[in-house]
């Protein structure tokens, strides 16, 4: 059996940087931008994963790690820009703020089924910035691309304590 | 709630979850009797026949993948069967094989997520796979290890799970050693013990005592149950090859839709998917399939749209003994591919997608420059059956109250496992009782 930690190599030591999104659907391109961002800079720390969203696959990456970060647009009605941060073992996270993935099975539903299946991670943080516009090959919007910077800051703050310098090579995984 | 037969009513509701895309069914009563049923999809015309136009005939596989997250192999399969009908090319032996390798994985990670965790839900009950997970635990985790299985499938032989990129027309740009395939074996071993028991478990649901007499249609071929070719047969006799299709089967735009609604010509509408595979091809089926067929008393013939989940779950069954059979027998080929050249013409190919036939049409020019395209996804052609079910499936329930009949609604809906983003995303339905 190929399992997941064969596609998803174990690494209890380093945390999973999960960017969620589509780099062509503009603000939606946010989670992929920021791993990329920090990639290097992280690198050893981190394991970066640029993913769809499909929660399936999703429950399968945090299934090797025990401590995540994810990033994701989100759409709650906030202002463009305004940054949310939630942690999954403390606090509801609302299934409106993500975009639905295939079949309505997104981020939202695969942290709360991880959480039934008792199978969340020991720490999964999520950044979720309020996108404003999706259009295609759009870029990130003034108000989002604004935030980069300290988003990219939160996270380095987050994860730098712990790790040993390696080389990380960037996972991808896409949807529709 | 009291009988409302006496009340013209319209149901609501604004989005059918579990479902793949966005659209809306309004359903409008008087009395018991059903006005109108709109299934009405909105979801953004995707334009993928125009812009498709003007690119290599060698990069179609890989745009139109990008169709459906889900089932991007149905997608490559028929436009790369499409191309190599044009080229004149036969791929056979064990590419051919790979291919129907890496389609059983997709026919497992799709049958499964809408199985277990979006249909599954409406038979016991539940809201979705997550309050149904607090109750059965393990049945959720044993769908998600299978669903893996098929995702895993896809990874070894498409280079990844989803929009795989490793096929191609002629075949593949890499293919696997016998060592990566066995490293599977262990885990199909497990997942047809897991299959069946969860086709055990979906059998036992209650299904409603609803009956239609579809015409089905699916692809068949001579000694095998349909995966990635065949001729295009229906339950009225119909029998035709690939380029006959738009002979017999015309779609048109209807207002209340962005997906083109298909109709075979002198029906008003057919049926596309498991439910029709099994019904003509049930003979194709291995005896494991039989033996659980019958087991179940499900026969070979089946007319119940709400049974659809025990046909996914046989189909699952099919697609582990079928990867175990190509892995079992499987021997590293020397070329990964067959080459081939273009030539003007036009090409046609299908495939049976998890939810149906996914038929292509293309026309390249000398240099392999595509000039005309043209795709029919399963979920556009079984339209009108879903609504033609809800049309004779509501009057026989008019007397529940308006949640229960929305949610029967729902459920029959998903019977098809819709895909809404296919066919042209949300499901908006509205019960409409005057």
């Amino acid at each position: 059996m190929v399992d997941s930690a064969a596609l998803f190599p174990r690494a209890p030591s380093r945390t999973l940087l999960i960017g969620i999104g589509n780099p062509d659907r503009g603000d939606d391109g946010l989670g992929p931008h920021i791993v990329r961002a920090l990639a290097p800079s992280l690198s050893g720390i981190v394991t970066p994963i640029i993913h769809g969203g499909d929660g399936a696959t999703l429950m399968e990456c945090w299934q090797v790690s025990d401590h995540v970060v994810l990033v994701d647009c989100v759409r709650s009605g906030a202002a463009p820009g305004t940054l949310h941060r939630f942690d999954a073992r403390r606090d509801e996270i609302p299934c409106d703020f993500f975009h639905y993935s295939s079949h309505a099975f997104g981020v939202a539903e695969a942290i709360g089924l991880s959480r039934t299946l008792k199978r969340l991670p020991e720490r999964l943080i999520i950044h979720g910035i309020e996108g404003s516009s999706y259009d295609w090959g759009s870029g990130l919007s003034p108000e989002v691309a604004r935030q980069v910077d300290t988003i990219c800051r939160l996270i380095s703050e987050e994860v730098r304590p712990s790790g040993l310098l390696e080389t990380a090579t960037c996972q991808e995984h896409h949807h529709a | 709630m009291p009988h409302e037969a006496e009340k013209n009513r319209t149901i609501k509701v604004d989005y059918i979850a579990r479902v793949e895309g966005e659209g809306a069914l309004h359903i409008r009563l008087e009395g018991d009797q059903v006005a109108d049923v709109k299934l009405k999809i909105f979801e953004p015309p995707r334009f993928f026949e125009a812009f498709l136009r003007g690119r290599s005939w060698t990069e179609v596989p890989d745009i139109t993948a990008r169709i459906c997250g889900i089932c991007p192999i149905a997608y490559m399969s028929s436009s790369i069967s499409a191309m190599e009908s044009i080229a004149g090319i036969t791929v056979d032996g064990q590419l051919r094989e790979l291919r129907r390798l890496i389609y059983c994985g997709e026919w497992i990670e799709s049958h499964i997520l809408h199985l277990a965790m979006l249909h599954a839900p409406d038979f016991l009950g539940y809201q979705d796979a997550i309050e149904m997970a607090a109750d059965h635990p393990e049945v959720v985790k044993s769908a998600l290890r299978l669903k893996k299985l098929g995702n895993t499938l896809m990874t070894v032989l498409g280079g990844r799970e989803i929009h795989p990129i490793n096929l191609r027309v002629g075949g593949f740009y890499k293919v696997p050693t016998v060592g990566e395939l066995q490293e599977l074996r262990s885990e199909l071993v497990w997942a047809q013990g897991a299959a069946i028991d969860l086709l055990d478990l979906v059998s036992t649901f209650p299904f409603p005592a609803f009956e239609r007499d579809y015409e089905f249609v699916a692809m068949r071929h001579p000694s095998e149950y349909p995966l990635w070719e065949g001729r295009i047969v229906s339950t009225s006799g119909l029998d035709i090859g690939l380029e006959e299709f738009f002979d017999h089967f015309e779609e048109e735009h209807v207002a209340h839709s962005t997906s083109l609604h298909s109709r075979l010509k002198g029906k008003e509408d057919y049926m596309v998917g498991p439910m029709a595979r099994y019904n003509l091809n049930f003979d194709q089926l291995t005896p494991l399939c039989h033996e659980l067929a019958e087991k179940l008393e499900l026969g070979p013939r089946c007319k119940n749209p709400f049974k659809s989940i025990v046909i996914r779950g046989i189909e699952t069954v099919y697609a582990i003994e079928e990867a175990m059979r190509i892995i079992d027998a499987y021997v590293m080929p020397a070329k990964a591919f067959v080459p081939a050249v273009p030539k003007a013409g036009r090409g046609y190919g299908c495939s049976e997608a998890p939810r149906g036939l996914c038929y292509h049409t293309y026309e390249i020019d000398g240099n392999g420059i595509v000039t005309a395209a043209r795709i029919a996804p399963p979920t556009a052609q079984n339209q009108r059956s879903m609504e033609e079910d809800l049309r004779q499936l509501v009057p026989g329930i008019a007397h529940l109250a308006d949640d229960e009949l929305t949610w029967k609604c729902e459920q029959a809906i998903r019977n098809y496992d819709p895909c809404i983003s296919c066919s042209c995303h949300f499901l908006k339905l509205e019960i409409d009782r005057g």
